[in-house]
């Protein structure tokens, strides 16, 4: 008896009891559906977060102030105390200067395109009579605008000269001047109070920049209509008193040169600054690395969510085990005459197994179905453009498989088992 | 395989015991000789608890003897294998129940071809016997039916096709019209006379009814598990009626 044989007479079987076959299952495909539409979910997420930060630049490189591990000066910061007082902020003089960024800039001017500076002033209310519109004002350089490309309606960008005369210039965006400067045909050369450190200054707009159309739902819930004014880093740094130095700069790599090479590179050329610096460093580190840190942490909890989701496919094979061993009860004089016809114990063990492992595979795929289908709507929901698994979608159909025949081979092995003299007088 | 020994069923001093070794031990069978030629039409006849379902168990080869020694067409059932049992079941023997066993859920036609199945008969060749089969019974109108769809003498007749499908050497029927009426009973030993005469089918039919023995052509008493007596039937002068 072949096994095509066997699977026609099992489907014929489970097409006799379609409601019980279709309850046994169910506990199946929602094992597999939810795992599969976890899955799915996590999949988009992370490739949504790589394709976004691509777009921030995955050539980027940053270089921040970091704290000296404690190992190098334990005898220093002994205790508690020690350590709260002895690591609180950086000193000016621990912060990147001016000096360092131009020896970098000259020692590795074929390998970066760029070196963009920021200084933050905060987040403020720009007011205009009885308008008003909310900013997060930062301070840049002109090097800001080779990576973060900004689409001007009208005017222009931050210019060289702006900072060096630390010109008393903005660059705003188009919902701002909307808000702001309704009534107004060309906003640029117009004049906005911008509140910095307490006191009231007077810019210029020069540029104005339309904003990046943000179709997903969760990131213009989280936005609250807040847009980014572009300052000359110098007027800020002037404006807020901040010191010369940086904690963090960000080098933007040439085309064609390996992040990660040169983040290494970059950590070395730093450090040599600050040798004698007993509580700090500045290390660079390459967006390609960050990524790749949170692609990790993404799929770990996708796999622990997913690993989850099987218990309840553990519960749903478990059923078919119960009902396997309920219908080999029910169709024990079946099994007696089968076994007085011919059929040996391997033949009753194959059957029935045959027929647990087609519930499993049904329902997991019908649990593969209903699950694309769920992560599809929820990556939707979330904004994320959704990506099913081909890998996952194998490894759930194999899997249900598995299930089919590891639940089904108790009550297959009982069944084959049966005296058939017995078997034959059951009632 | 000899089809050429005397004997198609040669029993010799067969013993059945049950619970051995535990102290409600019980004898069933004590010593049965019994020899079935080939071509010949056997009734066992005896009162429930007399042994003739035990004796019958172990000439289908769905039980082994504890004692004694069993030779079926010629091979001795005690050195077989368990699986060789079953390919022998399959092959050698044809069971007619009497409470039909069809298998529900399965047409006629699937049912009469189950045994083919199991001897590995391809899908085509299955379908041209089952419906040959069915014929031979008067069923062939009926193939497509579901066995909750048919009476009784009709399941009967379907369960005597399948009987036949793999042309076994033996029909073991056991109360083959234990639970018919008397009209439907006469049709399926009608059946029972035209295999047994026209296709030269060896029977061996198990009863407690005296009557329906007495149609065949050797009767064989089985009391207390001994056969305690053998006489001649109507069959044997060949002058049924």
């Amino acid at each position: 008896m072949g096994l095509w044989d066997n699977i026609v007479l099992a489907v014929a079987s489970l097409k006799s009891r379609k409601m019980r076959a279709l309850l046994t299952m169910l506990g199946i495909i929602i094992g597999i559906g939810s795992v599969i539409a976890i899955v799915t979910v996590g999949d988009s997420l992370t490739g949504s977060i790589t394709t976004s930060m691509a777009g921030l630049g995955a050539s980027n490189i940053t270089v921040s102030l970091t704290e000296k591990s404690s190992e190098d000066e334990e005898s220093e910061t002994f205790g508690v105390g020690g350590y709260m007082f002895g690591r609180s902020s950086p000193e000016e003089s621990d912060l990147i200067s001016e000096e360092m960024i131009a020896e970098y800039r000259y020692a590795y001017s074929s390998f970066i395109s760029s070196i963009q500076l920021t200084e933050s002033a905060g987040s403020a209310e720009v007011t205009n009579k009885d308008s008003s519109a909310s900013v997060s004002i930062t301070g840049v350089n002109a090097d800001y605008f080779t990576d973060n490309e900004l689409d001007i309606k009208t005017g222009r960008l931050i210019k060289q000269e702006d900072i060096d005369g630390e010109k008393k210039v903005c660059v705003v965006s188009e919902s701002f001047v909307e808000a702001v400067l309704s009534e107004v045909s060309d906003p640029i050369g117009e004049r906005v109070a911008v509140p910095i450190n307490n006191s009231f200054a007077y810019f210029y707009i020069v540029g104005v920049y339309a904003e990046e159309e943000d179709t997903s739902a969760l990131s213009s819930m989280l936005s609250s209509g807040s847009t980014n004014m572009y300052l000359p880093i110098s007027t800020v740094k002037k404006l807020t008193g901040a010191s010369d130095g940086y904690q963090s700069i960000t080098v933007v790599a040439a085309s064609g040169i390996d992040t990660l090479e040169l983040a290494d590179a970059t950590t070395e050329f730093f450090a040599s600054f600050y040798t004698r610096n007993m509580s700090y460093t500045a290390s660079a580190s390459s967006m390609e690395e960050m990524l790749d840190t949170i692609n990790e942490m993404l799929s770990t909890v996708t796999l622990a969510i997913a690993a989850i989701a099987a218990i309840s496919l553990l519960v749903g094979g478990i059923g078919v085990m119960n009902i396997m061993l309920v219908s080999i009860t029910e169709r024990t004089r079946e099994i007696g005459t089968r076994k007085a016809l011919g059929a040996t114990n391997g033949a009753i063990r194959l059957q029935f197994i045959v027929e647990s492992m087609i519930i499993c595979l049904i329902g997991g795929i019908i649990g593969i179905l209903s699950g694309v289908g769920l992560g599809v709507l929820a990556s939707n929901l979330l904004g994320y453009p959704a990506r099913a698994s081909t890998l996952w979608i194998c490894i759930a159909v194999g899997f249900s498989m598995i299930i089919g025949v590891f639940f089904g081979y108790y009550p297959a092995n009982k069944a084959a088992k049966m005296d058939p003299i017995e078997a034959l007088r059951y009632e | 395989m000899s089809r050429s020994a005397s004997s198609l069923i040669k029993m010799r001093g067969i013993i059945k015991r049950f619970y051995i070794g535990k102290p409600n031990e019980l004898e069933i069978l004590h010593g049965i000789n019994l020899d079935v030629h080939e071509g010949e039409f056997v009734s066992i006849v005896g009162e429930s608890g007399s042994g003739k379902s035990t004796l019958m168990n172990i000439i289908g080869v769905l039980d082994r003897a504890t004692e004694g020694s069993y030779e079926l067409a010629g091979e001795d059932m005690a050195s077989v294998k368990d699986s060789e049992l079953s390919r022998i079941r399959n092959v050698n023997i044809g069971f007619v129940f009497q409470t039909f066993n069809l298998i529900g859920r399965m047409s006629a036609q699937k049912n009469v071809e189950l045994p083919m199945l199991y001897a590995g008969v391809s899908a085509s060749e299955r379908a041209r016997r089952a419906a040959r089969l069915l014929e031979m019974v008067d069923m062939a109108d009926r193939a497509k039916h579901q066995p909750n769809e048919l009476s009784g003498g009709q399941k009967q007749r379907v369960a005597i096709a399948r009987a036949m499908a793999n042309d076994p050497a033996i029909l073991l029927a056991d109360e083959p019209t234990g639970a018919l009426d008397s009209e439907t009973s006469r049709t399926v030993m009608d059946l029972f006379h035209d295999l047994h005469r026209r296709h030269g089918k060896t029977i061996v039919l198990i009863t407690h009814n005296r009557s329906l023995a007495e149609e065949t052509q050797r009767i064989l008493t089985i009391l207390d598990g001994r056969i305690t007596g053998e006489e001649k039937g109507a069959a044997s002068s060949g002058t049924l009626g």
